[in-house]
């Protein structure tokens, strides 16, 4: 069941990397892991290093003075910005896969999706 | 062919007298809405793949989502007939994840801030008892596309080497409907799951809403199961306060009887580990509705992996109380008390009005009436032959039925027919098998098959006059006032008859000659 406070802190940030102080190796290994983006032994210690200095530096933000302040996540006060149920054409499958970068069966065509486990 | 290697389970039974399961269900229900949640591609179900497919369902750059109205009442109306209390204002949220089931790269959900919350269904046991289920929240999401898995053996992940994706069902509304941990149930708990899940699909037919259909996939159901050290009673305060054990969560179980079997075998699988002195692993589980087993998928993601954040596209949802209050006053009788409602109806007693609920013959009963049946009879050929057949294929009662055209009209039909004398019941369900077997309406097989009770009452007094004659013995009887023992003549008479005569009439007959 989800937290309620996972993206309590600056908005938008995940609450781990809000209340990281450091980012350790195996932090940036477990982050890339996520975004499925593979990186040599050189790549992790580099990034280590640069994703450093961009947390410390947005860490600044976070002296600002926001008690009473509430989170806010659009900058226009709108609410219930909704649209009637009715049906608009869609793009046509030949649209859609003109898009692809393979197709078969009038579907896209991915990679093997590898083992979760 | 990989082989998945079997896990050890212990003995139901005896599981139960050492554990104590806590179960957790999440139903994802597809709203029947005639468009997406964020865009206007319509919905249907089977259309060509990729063919209701936008920019704004394929994320392109520059498309902008807005939400269905439909949808958002719908989610309330559903939240409101679970008892909850509706969010006064809440916001969308992106779940970020890397599977090529939704383009984006995320699917649009809700996080901490569902649009209901903190309500309760009561569900009817089979025995007539009823449990109460907690409701943790129902929020507002997206579903994902659907993959085609090519070159595995078993159309699985497993060993595909590529998979084919239809964006089709990517950005259908859904409504994830999320229990709290479900405790007390004990040796009851595969029970309890189904009676939830089948009371939550009436609540949500009877709401029209969606279409429920499991086998469809338009309501899909997760089973979070796990098991704790029996200490006593599972109603009792001190079982009640032993912490949690670890859960698994069993996807995609899509029929209310695998509901049932799939909690029933994780039970059995945790309780073999627990044993054995192992611990649970957490992690999703794939449920195999052929092996009636469950695999191990793969290790369940910690929420903050998904790197929840508020969807900037997406203004917050803020019902105003008005909308809520009128959106109350439209929902539907709720089932249990339309249930009483018709059981008064119909006449039934509370066993056979239990029987009509557990065969899922309510509705089906409800038409055949409509269209003119008695109640008495609309329960009889609904829960004789087609109930049976329906059973024994392992179907609902409703799917097996349209399966077959078997129609309330055709119901209401063979009853009309045993109303006006044609048929007597025998000969109905000889109709009734016709019917089964596609050779037409009730009225068409009696013809075709030639069935109909011998009118010519001459016929029917001489075989009565005969059957009395070699009975001497138990004409007696019934001159001396045992009525009773007019049976045995009756089905002699019958017997005379080849079938084809009425027994009410029989009986009348012989009862004038010998009182």
């Amino acid at each position: 069941m989800h937290g309620p406070d996972a993206w309590s802190g600056p908005e938008g940030l995940p609450h781990r990397l809000a209340r990281m102080s450091s980012l350790s190796r195996d932090d940036v290994a477990h982050l890339a892991g996520l975004a499925r983006i593979e990186l040599s032994d050189a790549e992790l210690d580099r990034m280590v290093g640069e994703l450093g200095v961009i947390l410390e530096s947005v860490a600044k933000v976070q002296q600002a003075p926001t008690d009473g302040v509430a989170p806010m996540s659009h900058p226009m006060p709108l609410t219930n910005v909704t649209r009637p149920d009715v049906v608009r054409p869609s793009l046509g499958a030949g649209a859609v896969l003109a898009g692809a970068p393979e197709s078969e069966q009038q579907r896209f065509s991915v990679p093997r999706i590898l083992d979760e486990d | 062919m990989t082989t998945v290697a079997t896990d050890a389970v212990m003995d139901y039974d005896e599981a139960m007298t050492k554990f104590d399961p806590v179960m957790g269900l999440e139903v994802h229900v597809e709203l029947h809405t005639a468009t997406k949640m964020f865009c206007g591609c319509p919905t249907e179900f089977g259309a060509e793949p990729n063919s209701q497919v936008c920019p704004v369902c394929l994320g392109l750059p520059g498309a902008l989502p807005v939400v269905n109205e439909k949808a958002v009442e719908s989610a309330i109306r559903i939240g409101l007939a679970l008892n909850c209390e509706i969010a006064e204002w809440c916001r969308f949220a992106r779940k970020n994840y890397f599977y090529p089931d939704m383009p984006k790269n995320f699917q649009t959900s809700q996080y901490d801030e569902p649009i209901a919350f903190e309500g309760h269904l009561d569900v009817e046991l089979e025995d007539g008892s009823v449990y109460r289920v907690e409701i943790e929240r129902a929020h507002m999401e997206e579903d994902t596309g659907k993959s085609l898995h090519i070159g595995g053996a078993t159309g699985r992940i497993h060993g595909a080497d590529h998979s084919l994706v239809d964006y089709n069902r990517a950005g259908i509304p859904l409504i994830e409907i999320v229990t709290k941990p479900m405790v007390g149930a004990g040796e009851r708990a595969p029970e309890v799951a189904k009676a939830y899940v089948s009371a939550l699909r009436d609540l949500l037919r009877a709401l029209d809403v969606s279409d429920v259909k499991m086998e469809q996939g338009s309501m899909r159901c997760d089973a979070n199961v796990s098991l704790r050290p029996r200490v006593g009673e599972p109603l009792d305060e001190a079982q009640l306060e032993v912490p949690l054990g670890t859960r698994t969560e069993t996807k995609n179980v899509n029929s209310l009887r695998s509901v049932e079997r799939a909690v029933r075998y994780e039970i059995s699988r945790h309780a073999a580990i627990l044993e054995g002195g192992g611990s649970i692993l957490q992690e999703t589980r794939h449920w195999h509705e052929d092996t009636g087993i469950t695999t191990s998928g793969r290790v369940k993601s910690d929420a903050e992996d998904y790197r929840y954040f508020p969807e900037p596209d997406l203004v917050p949802v803020a019902p105003t109380r008005e909308t809520v209050e009128t959106l109350r006053g439209t929902l539907p009788e709720p089932p249990g008390l339309r249930r009483k409602r018709l059981q008064s109806d119909w006449g039934y007693s509370d066993l056979e009005m239990r029987d009509v609920v557990n065969a899922g013959a309510v509705e089906l009963i409800e038409e055949t009436v409509a269209v003119g049946a008695s109640a008495g009879a609309a329960k009889k050929w609904w829960l004789g032959e087609p109930s049976r057949r329906a059973n024994a294929e392992g179907q609902d009662i409703v799917t097996y039925a349209a399966g077959l055209g078997l129609t309330p009209a055709h119901i209401a039909e063979l009853d009309g027919l045993v109303a006006a004398g044609r048929l007597n019941d025998s000969m109905a369900r000889q109709v009734l098998d016709g019917v089964l077997a596609g050779e037409g309406t009730p009225t068409a097989v009696a013809d075709a098959r030639g069935l109909e009770l011998v009118q010519d009452d001459g016929a029917l007094e001489a075989a009565v006059d005969k059957v009395i004659e070699a009975n001497p013995d138990v004409a007696a009887k019934i001159r001396d006032g045992k009525v009773a023992a007019a049976g045995a003549l009756i089905g002699q008479v019958m017997k005379e008859m080849k079938g084809q005569a009425d027994a009410g009439k029989a009986r009348e007959l012989i009862l004038a000659k010998l009182q």
